[in-house]
């Protein structure tokens, strides 16, 4: 490989070197000086992200291809890129004081977050089928380990058990899949199948498109594939909730919409279908099944299915502005996430942790501020305005009205209306009721992602101009 | 029209500015701290007030073009873009002039988190006006929803026993309505390549989207309206909030609905107006009798006012799609004339409930003998509730009533049924609060204080003077309801001429 030879060459995947080289030394010092360098380990490990984030915001602007293709770096990776690390970072942020609290603060967690991380970057750029299952499988293999990472509760080896046998499967039925891809078209690559397939389907191939999806879906937990997602969200550390609802869903979300557009634009008809029924029944499933929901971080499952659903009505329009949508989407599904984490790991009364919605009875007043912040942030996930949930919605309405998708709008928006009720449920929990006992005292970075999500989602209409700008600049690049 | 400061965005955002001081300088609910958030709540209201009048100093009755016009590249695919004309500024006066009152009303009788409950009226008031003020669809449409979550909290946590029930039927109504309403602003937006109101009036849609989009945007004000079959929610809302909320809520929102049809459905979409028009008479007309039958067996003052307030919102629906110069006109001066009696009528409520803390009629009797002031004022705003000539009441409805004549007769001839309706359950509702044997336990009941009789002055002047002299509000919206009339028939001409058809004498009966 000729382009090895140069180093300069390398530049673009500098972040991914630096998350792996990082990883790796902090294996090394924690392994080295013991259990107690748990919490020291950890942070670093938040530094790394940002290092990592910096490099990618200095990389000159432009599309860089590498290993013949099968990495690209556009404006629309290096987007989802910043977003992912932003989201590690921000769950590592919320795990800090809670590993702590909860005697699990051990070097391997940061450790497994910067591998995960690893594997998600790749994801992101990847170029062709093969690139996409070694990034999907890093990504995943690390998020099952920190699934049971509090491995003397029966819940989280469970979780992390369920999301691995599941997993597991999903990861064979994307491979099936892409084996069915690349024997009917002859090739890995994305650019490749994508000109195979301008002649029109075959049966085999969307037989195989299939295939893929259905594994895309399993990873963003859409549905028919989200099965997994209430069980492992509940038995998971909540902060490794807060982990698997935010940078993951990126990760997600970004090959699906890089394979879908890049690798069968030919075949737009067909996926089509496949994504608008996928995302029919994930936002009506999350928002009638969380209805139900007693436990706050099943109901943030359900939401999250929910929002993924909206998110692939984006690329249900299967256009620049559906794109655009998509990553406006779940730019800000990501901020409302963390946000809402951030209270849910601080639901804590007298050293041991809640997880009731009914815990949250009368915060308005017992903590004020936390409810405020707490409150708008549901508001934003119930898509009113002017929160920024609101205009995350509009964005992937706005194009799938222009691609002339009226049923699925109609049902879209009134799933909306559904899912308002649970959150104003926890308003009213948090607003009508009488208190209950207070919390403990928030901790301090805990407030500190609350309070950047909350100001985010409030003030985020009044200039919107950069996360737009920046999404359609991104989306742009895709085409 | 020559200041050279953003009046509009200033009148708009004065209370955010209120709420965030109150945000800052108030700490804690105690006693002190009650009176800060009171008066800086009330102060603010007053200078919004005195702010909103300059816009009627400088305004130019006689043009029917938006003033005070502001505009700024905002989202990309939408700006922000104010202004008003002679149809929106009377509702932005009558928002901020019945501000501070709401603000009065609620002195003593709130007295659990005075702090968050003044910051959300103060936020309800900045989302109030600026959804009159707007002139981007898009902007409309977040000041518009917006509204739903400082009222939502103001049922919900100041709101009586059923305040839960309430809050959210009131919530999901109205977001339900709302939604469909977006995508046909999208489709709007596809179709026409901007959201800009001043633009998509000139605009001219095709015949079928107009059909659907204003099935969309009928969806979201006639449950904003409220019209029946939709109106469940406002009974419950009424009932359940707080004095000011219900005065806010029948006096303000409520109009938005019309504010809605007139500056979006009949003008943008004339001939999906025109072909809906029957719809619309049967259901005003349904409203207006139906209503009135259910307010005469109430036992709840509220509810009872609330009905009403549907059956009055027919007058005005039935009015605007008249689209008769008179009908609209009645139409306006109608939701305007609504604002302040039902407005009055809910602190007439609140005064005596604040007393004995019941809203049940039976719980009343006799109260002329221990409060002759109220019982006066009561009766004056009961009058212009039933349309007395004299006050605002009769001349909305009968300008209303006139215009429909015009268009059609039978709806008008059922219409009036509904004022002789209104007057039995009125005075039906004063008799037995008012008249008769002082009911046991109404002893103590002390006639209205000096606090009471500040906030009702300002009322009871504006109900007779519209009822004497209409002109001043007529005067300002006459251009441009003249405007938006020359352009709705024109373009009902234009389609005549195309569908160019074996026109039998339609004398205008039902279109259709």
């Amino acid at each position: 490989m000729n382009e090895l030879s140069n180093v300069n060459a390398l530049m673009p995947i500098l972040p991914e070197i630096i998350l792996a080289c990082g990883a790796m030394l902090v294996l090394m010092a924690g392994a080295f000086s013991g259990e107690r360098s748990g919490a020291v380990v950890n942070g670093w490990c938040i530094i790394i992200l940002l290092v990592a984030a910096g490099f990618l915001l200095s990389l000159p602007a432009g599309r860089y291809t590498l290993f013949g293709g099968s990495f690209i770096v556009d404006d629309y990776a290096r987007f989802l890129k910043l977003l992912t690390l932003a989201g590690s970072a921000g769950a590592l942020v919320l795990s800090l004081d809670f590993l702590t609290k909860e005697k699990l603060q051990k070097f391997e967690y940061g450790t497994l977050f910067l591998l995960s991380t690893l594997g998600m970057l790749m994801l992101i750029s990847a170029g062709d089928l093969i690139a996409l299952y070694l990034g999907l499988e890093l990504m995943s293999l690390a998020l099952y380990v920190v699934a049971a990472s509090n491995r003397d509760n029966a819940k989280s080896t469970e979780a992390g058990l369920k999301y691995f046998v599941l997993g597991a499967l999903s990861s064979g039925m994307l491979l099936y899949g892409a084996s069915l891809i690349y024997g009917f078209t002859g090739t890995v690559s994305f650019v490749g199948i994508a000109k195979a397939t301008q002649a029109g389907p075959s049966i085999g191939l969307i037989f195989g498109l299939v295939f893929l999806f259905a594994g895309f879906c399993f990873k963003i937990s859409a549905v028919p594939f989200h099965m997994w997602t209430p069980d492992v969200y509940e038995g998971s550390p909540s902060p490794v909730t807060a982990f698997f609802a935010s940078a993951p869903k990126v990760a997600g979300i970004a090959i699906f919409v890089r394979a879908a557009v890049t690798a069968f634009p030919g075949i737009v008809h067909e996926w089509q279908q496949i994504v608008v029924f996928v995302a029919i029944a994930s936002m009506a499933l999350g928002a009638f099944a969380a209805i139900g929901q007693r436990n706050i971080k099943r109901l943030l499952a359900y939401s999250s299915i929910g929002h993924m659903g909206f998110a692939l009505v984006g690329l249900a329009a299967g256009t620049p502005e559906g794109v655009q949508g998509v990553l406006v989407y779940i730019a800000i599904y990501v901020a409302m996430t963390l946000g809402s984490f951030a209270v849910v790991i601080s639901m804590r009364r007298d050293g041991m942790l809640v997880e009731n919605i009914s815990d949250l009875a009368g915060l308005s007043r017992t903590h004020p501020t936390m409810a405020f912040f707490f409150g708008l942030l549901l508001f934003s996930l119930a898509g009113i305005p002017p929160l920024a949930g609101f205009f995350a919605k509009y964005y992937v309405f706005l194009a799938a009205i222009k691609a002339g998708l009226f049923t699925l709008s109609v049902i879209g928006v009134l799933a909306s209306v559904v899912g308002a009720y649970y959150y104003l449920l926890i308003v009213k929990i948090m607003y009508f009721d009488e208190p209950a006992k207070g919390f403990e005292p928030m901790p301090m970075l805990l407030r500190f992602v609350l309070g950047v999500s909350g100001l985010a989602n409030l003030l985020f209409f009044v200039y919107p101009a950069p996360l737009v700008g920046a999404a359609t600049v991104a989306a742009k690049s895709l085409f | 029209m020559t200041l050279n400061w953003p009046i509009l965005s200033v009148t708009t955002f004065l209370p955010i500015l209120g709420a965030v001081l109150i945000m800052l300088l108030v700490r804690g609910n105690e006693g002190l701290a009650k009176g800060t958030a009171r008066w800086i709540a009330f102060w603010t209201t007053v200078v919004t007030f005195a702010v909103s009048l300059l816009l009627v100093w400088h305004f130019d009755a006689s043009s029917a073009e938006f003033q005070f016009v502001e505009k700024q590249n905002w989202l990309g695919v939408a700006s922000y873009h104010m202004g008003v004309d002679g149809i929106s500024l009377p509702f932005v006066i009558l928002t901020t002039a019945l501000m501070p009152l709401c603000i009065m009303a609620s002195w003593v009788s709130v007295q659990k988190r005075v702090k968050e409950y003044m910051i959300a009226f103060l936020v309800l008031e900045t989302l109030m006006i600026g959804t009159f003020a707007a002139l981007d669809l898009v902007l409309f449409y977040l000041f518009f929803e917006g509204g739903l979550i400082p009222m939502f909290l103001i049922i919900g946590v100041w709101g009586g026993p059923r305040r839960v029930y309430a809050s959210f039927k009131f919530f999901l109504y109205t977001l339900a309505g709302s939604v469909l309403m977006l995508l046909a602003i999208m489709a709007m937006y596809w179709q026409a390549g901007t959201t800009d109101i001043p633009t998509l009036l000139k605009h001219g849609f095709p015949v079928g989207l107009q059909q659907w989009a204003w099935l969309a945007f009928f969806a979201s004000f006639a449950v904003k309206m409220p019209m029946w079959p939709v109106h469940t929610w406002l009974p419950d809302a009424h009932v359940e909030a707080p004095t000011a909320g219900s005065v806010i809520l029948a006096a303000i929102l409520l109009k938005m609905g019309g504010y809605g049809f007139l500056r979006f459905s009949l003008p943008m979409f004339p001939d999906a107006s025109h072909f809906f028009a029957p719809l619309v008479f049967t259901l005003s007309v349904v409203a207006i009798v139906y209503t009135s039958l259910v307010a005469l067996m109430q036992e709840d003052v509220k509810k009872l006012i609330a009905y009403s307030s549907v059956a009055h919102m027919g007058f005005v629906t039935m009015g605007i799609f008249a689209a008769t110069t008179q009908g609209v006109a009645g139409g306006i001066f109608q939701m305007i004339s609504h604002g302040i009696v039902s407005g009055a009528l809910f602190l007439c409520v609140g005064v005596v409930y604040d007393r004995l803390h019941t809203r049940e009629i039976a719980a009343y009797g006799g109260l002329v003998n221990r409060m002759p002031v109220y019982a006066f004022i009561f009766m004056l705003f009961t009058m212009a509730n039933v349309g007395l000539p004299g006050t605002s009441g009769f001349v909305g409805e009968f300008l209303a009533l006139i215009g429909t004549f015009k268009a059609n007769i039978q709806v008008a001839t059922i219409a009036t049924l509904g004022v002789i309706l209104s007057a039995c359950y009125a005075l039906w509702l004063y008799r037995k609060m008012i008249f008769g044997t002082l009911k046991p336990g109404l002893e103590s009941m002390k006639d209205i204080g000096w606090r009471e009789a500040v906030i009702f002055t300002p009322l009871v002047v504006l109900t007779i003077l519209f009822g004497v002299a209409p002109k001043p509000v007529l005067d300002m919206s006459a251009a441009s309801v003249a405007q938006l009339l020359d352009g709705y028939n024109k373009a009902i001409a234009v389609k005549k001429t195309a569908e160019a058809a074996p026109t039998q004498d339609t004398t205008v009966g039902i279109a259709r």
